[in-house]
């Protein structure tokens, strides 16, 4: 339910559209207006003009205030340019950047508000926050490069970080029946866009503009959607169904699928009537290695990606007894678990770097290392080996890591004599490219280093105006999570492109702010910081789930250890918000912060008052908090870097000068099912 | 009131002591006084003194009365020992506990109304004995505990929460304690940590009776507009003998920045040093009459002196003046104490 710039009171609905800070004084703290009418669909058409109206009001005033700014500011500047400034908390980012994991999530899904609600059982509210944001909530939580978790707060007090990834795995697991809250496609627009590859990029591009009327065609060259999902992720890490739900629930909106059919000229793609196309191909080719005998021994060794698309769709199911696997990123982790699974007994995963350089993930690697998959690092292929035409072995030098004055590596051979490992089979995961054979060269698409085609960083639209990239196939390997940010954006430009709008005038975020007291000392979240340990995800028996492809390896937390861990999370988004105005100087924030982080000191510039605080704040990631001057000519500075947000400044303030007040963000999409919003009752859930 | 705990997490770059102690390991349970209570800002300098000072919390006795003051120490220092005396009686514990065992830093915390009301009598006895403790008044000039009601040390001048006016003039503990023949006596305010905790680190290595007399805002009944122990009025009218105070620990030399002429150092008794930086003209706080007279002349121009008011570091404690033996009373076994026949035989035939 599309609500933006809505509320209800007394059951009709009004027109809100929040004012920065710096403008309160003038216009108030939001612009609102009754639409007077009780029916939503009329609302959400009537909005429109006066949001603009509002909008404009708002830019005419901000202009006359920079203006006046202008004058004075030259002349205050001059006089204070050793002084920090008052801190613009209306800044968007400002808040954004204290809630970390968000902020690191490349689609911003707002992490400590579905946490909350998985710790309330709302795992249906869960899902649907997580499932506005990222698309594939189910996925996500067993496949994501999770880019929240190392920026998890909770490791700067020397902690592990809350399991978001799998917390997330909870909300789908536990949502029940979500699908009355899946929006219904409206009433076609007439505009027709066409998506090549039905990876996570181009799914999140179909639901953005499904649901906003837009007719969309799905190429695949495989069988079934899913791209990478399907075929590179192994079922023991990803069961087909939960790829099944997730992608079905997309197509299901209504986008029209065209399965085995590989887009083979964009040329003639680009002469039928689609009004743009979004080109979320992956990278879809392994590289191989050319060394002595690969071409004699090709029968045994395998491309990693293809072997494993090729036990998705069932055409392989078995391997020799000893298989070697070369790389040390994830794919080898999935080839090497995958061998195992088939039937191999000896498998070896093969290094060239050292072991700390490796590209998998953390704990994909220790989960290979759990079944037993040794491996061995530092050691440089040379040759396939083979005996009457048939691969039995393979030749590695010995070599060490040397690093230069700049952190550049390079491996210098021991000088040991080489080493010879036996083996049926070899399993090549040593990266992934691109290739645009399919694309001609002549039609208005440049092509730019290493043969990728030219796409803004913003828009991701490509030199030719009609056509997008997004996903692995825009700018080479990344993650899922990176396809659902880039398909989200794309979306917002096909949109723009579609309506004749600027392309480079990108929508604004919502945010909202909102006190959470609820009595002199109680808050609407729970702040008293859990001191367990990260809760470790329950196992399958090894015994099953080593002989069979499809036992999920991970059972996922259960909802007492869901509870337990969600406890974990410092909910980051509460955010501590001062009132100059009320602050008395006592002292009693200072003593009670258990982190230090509150000073009142002179002011100075930011680098000399990053030392002067009760503990420098050296970690200029995250920003000083400054307050405007004090009755003792002092100012408030926070140190956002180590906040706990526990709220015992906000508790022990006599004078309500700090408030715990919730920040909700949200990336702004052409889709929003308003996470902001209590979904059965029909209203802001913060107002 | 606040419920939780506060959280263990603390800075991961929190300063380490020479006990190999953070800050956080002086503190006790939350404060449950009124949040913003001038008393709880009295205890986090009292656990920043400490920690400083590296004192082993197991070496210090909190000694208190009763009134919001004599709660505080149980939000500070966790694993020292302490007592809750009967209202006003604290000095005895203290001279007590003291004799048993001098070899414990003796913490005493009182109000306005444990000592200047109904201890009074025990105060000062305790001043005029030496006796080795720090006492710290935190004063806020009325009785927040019982609603607000005017205490001993209220200003003529102020006015209640409820508009009364007070009827009695004030009494000056400071000035008081100085007449008594305490040997430290410093005034400060508790929304000042930078004076607070140089001079609870000067009068804890003090040898004798410190005191020090802070005014600490109630924040609940005496934070209006017409009291004179608000925050904003402390701000308005502080006047401090030295615009720096600084305690320099044992073994430190002073740095150049510390000029001589307008600085005073003045060597405590342990080897550390209490150094007040552009201290006023003609003001010698090692003389006992130009301290009454600053005293009686700030007040007549209606401000509050704070700093170090007075100090003697030379003076005898009580344990000097009784002559007791080194070795802790507590600690004396039957054979110290009772010397055998023939050492009372020796001494009797020495008086024949």
């Amino acid at each position: 339910m599309d609500t933006k710039y809505l509320f209800k009171r007394h059951n009709t609905w009004w027109v809100k559209v929040a004012v920065p800070r710096t403008l309160k004084k003038e216009l108030g703290f939001d612009l609102r207006e009754s639409l007077k009418t009780h029916d939503l669909n009329e609302a959400q058409k009537l909005r429109w003009p006066i949001v603009d109206q509002f909008k404009s009001k708002i830019n005419i005033a901000r202009a006359r205030l920079e203006n006046k700014n202008l004058e004075t500011k030259s002349l205050i500047n001059a006089a204070t340019h050793n002084h920090m400034p008052v801190t613009d908390t209306s800044d968007p980012q400002y808040y954004h950047k204290v809630v970390d994991c968000q902020y690191a999530c490349p689609a911003h899904t707002p992490v400590p508000e579905y946490i909350r609600q998985i710790s309330q059982g709302n795992y249906a509210d869960a899902y649907m926050i997580n499932w506005d944001s990222n698309v594939f909530p189910g996925i996500l939580g067993r496949t994501c490069d999770r880019p929240c978790e190392p920026a998890c707060r909770r490791t700067r007090t020397h902690e592990k970080p809350v399991a978001i990834c799998r917390l997330k795995r909870v909300a789908y697991d536990h949502k029940g029946d979500i699908r009355d809250r899946l929006p219904k496609a409206p009433k076609k627009n007439g505009k027709k866009i066409a998506l090549i590859g039905a990876g996570p990029a181009s799914l999140t591009v179909a639901r953005d503009l499904v649901t906003l009327g837009y007719e969309l065609v799905l190429f695949e060259k495989d069988p079934q959607a899913g791209g990478l999902m399907r075929t590179n992720i192994p079922a023991f890490r990803l069961p087909v169904e939960v790829l099944d739900e997730e992608v079905n629930q997309i197509i299901n909106l209504g986008v029209e699928t065209r399965f085995n059919s590989e887009i083979k000229s964009m040329k003639s793609l680009l002469e039928e009537d689609f009004d743009a196309i979004f080109v979320g191909t992956g990278a879809p080719k392994g590289r191989d290695l050319f060394i002595d005998s690969r071409e004699e021994g090709k029968k045994n060794i395998h491309i990693g990606i293809d072997w494993l698309t090729s036990i998705a769709f069932e055409h392989t199911t078995s391997i020799g007894k000893k298989v070697i696997v070369l790389g040390g990123g994830n794919t080898a982790m999935d080839c090497c678990r995958s061998s195992l699974r088939l039937g191999a007994e000896d498998v070896k995963v093969i290094v060239r770097s050292p072991f700390e350089d490796m590209k998998a993930s953390e704990w994909e690697i220790e989960d290979a290392m759990e079944e037993r998959i040794p491996i061995i690092d530092n050691h440089v292929p040379k040759k396939f080996l083979l005996k009457k035409g048939k691969l039995v072995g393979m030749e590695f030098e010995k070599v060490k890591p040397e690093y230069d004055k700049n952190g550049k590596r390079s491996l210098i051979p021991t000088g040991e004599n080489p080493i010879i490992m036996e083996c049926d089979d070899v399993l090549v995961a040593i990266g992934q490219y691109n290739a645009y054979q399919w694309i001609e060269r002549d039609i208005g698409i440049e092509f730019g280093e290493w043969d990728m085609p030219v796409v803004d960083k913003t828009t991701f639209q490509s030199t030719h105006k009609k056509i997008f990239f997004g996903g692995d196939a825009a700018w080479g390997p990344e993650n899922i999570i990176w396809a659902v940010a880039h398909g989200h954006q794309a979306a917002i430009s096909i949109d723009k492109l579609c309506k004749g709008e600027d392309l480079t005038n990108r929508p604004d975020p919502m945010t909202n702010l909102v006190s959470q007291k609820m009595g002199v000392h109680e808050w609407s979240y729970d702040n008293d910081i859990s001191q367990d340990k990260r809760f470790l995800v329950p196992h399958a028996d090894q015994k099953v789930s080593l002989k069979n492809l499809k036992v999920e390896v991970e059972l996922g937390y259960d909802e007492k250890l869901a509870f337990e861990e969600a406890q974990r999370c410092l909910n980051c988004d509460v955010q501590t918000v001062f009132t100059e105005s009320k602050c008395i100087e006592c002292d009693a924030c200072v003593d009670i912060c258990p982190t230090d982080t509150i000073n009142f000191i002179a002011n100075d510039s930011e680098e000399e008052l990053r030392k002067k605080l009760r503990i420098p704040a050296i970690n200029k990631d995250q920003d000083l908090l400054v307050s405007e001057q004090l009755a003792t000519k002092r100012v408030m500075v926070k140190d956002e870097d180590m906040c706990v947000h526990c709220g015992l400044c906000a508790e022990r303030c006599p004078t309500a000068a700090w408030d715990m007040q919730t920040f909700l963000y949200e990336e702004s999409r052409t889709y929003s099912n308003c996470t902001s919003m209590d979904i059965k009752n029909n209203q802001p859930k913060y107002a | 009131m606040t419920y939780i705990t506060k959280p263990v997490n603390h800075h991961p770059r929190l300063k380490i002591n020479k006990l190999g102690l953070t800050r956080r390991d002086y503190e006790g349970p939350v404060s449950t006084l009124c949040a913003g209570c001038g008393h709880d800002s009295i205890s986090a300098a009292i656990v920043e003194a400490c920690f400083q000072l590296n004192i082993a919390a197991h070496q210090v006795a909190k000694l208190s009365g009763i009134g919001c003051s004599s709660k505080t120490p149980g939000y500070f220092l966790k694993q020292s020992h302490g007592f809750n005396s009967v209202h006003g009686r604290m000095p005895s514990i203290a001279t007590g506990a003291n004799l048993a065992n001098h070899e414990l830093t003796y913490l005493g915390v009182s109000g306005d109304g444990d000592t200047a009301s109904i201890g009074m009598g025990q105060f000062v006895h305790a001043v005029r004995r030496q006796l080795n403790v720090v006492y710290i008044i935190e004063n806020n000039g009325t009785y927040g505990l019982t609603k607000g009601q005017f205490s001993a040390t209220s200003d003529i001048e102020s006015k209640s929460k409820y508009g009364e006016d007070n009827l009695f003039p004030a009494i000056d503990l400071a000035g008081m304690a100085i007449h008594l023949g305490a040997s430290f006596v410093a005034r400060s305010f508790s929304g000042d940590k930078e004076q607070l905790v140089p001079l609870m680190k000067a009068a804890l290595s003090h040898k004798g009776f410190s005191l020090i007399d802070v005014i600490s805002p109630c924040v609940t009944f005496n934070n209006h507009k017409n009291s004179t122990k608000s925050y904003d009025y402390i701000r308005e009218h502080n006047d401090s003998v030295a615009s720096m105070t600084d305690f320099i620990p044992i073994g430190n030399t002073i740095t150049g920045s510390y000029k001589q002429g307008k600085n005073l150092d003045i060597p405590l008794h342990d080897g550390s040093i209490l150094s007040l930086q552009k201290i006023s003209k003609n003001y010698n706080p090692e003389n006992k009459i130009e301290a009454i007279k600053k005293i009686q002349q700030s007040e007549q121009q209606g401000k509050v002196l704070t700093g170090l008011l007075y100090i003697n570091p030379k003076a005898k404690d009580l344990k000097e003046t009784l002559d007791i033996v080194d070795t802790p009373l507590n600690k004396l076994v039957e054979k110290d104490l009772c010397p055998g026949k023939e050492k009372i035989n020796q001494i009797n035939s020495s008086l024949k």
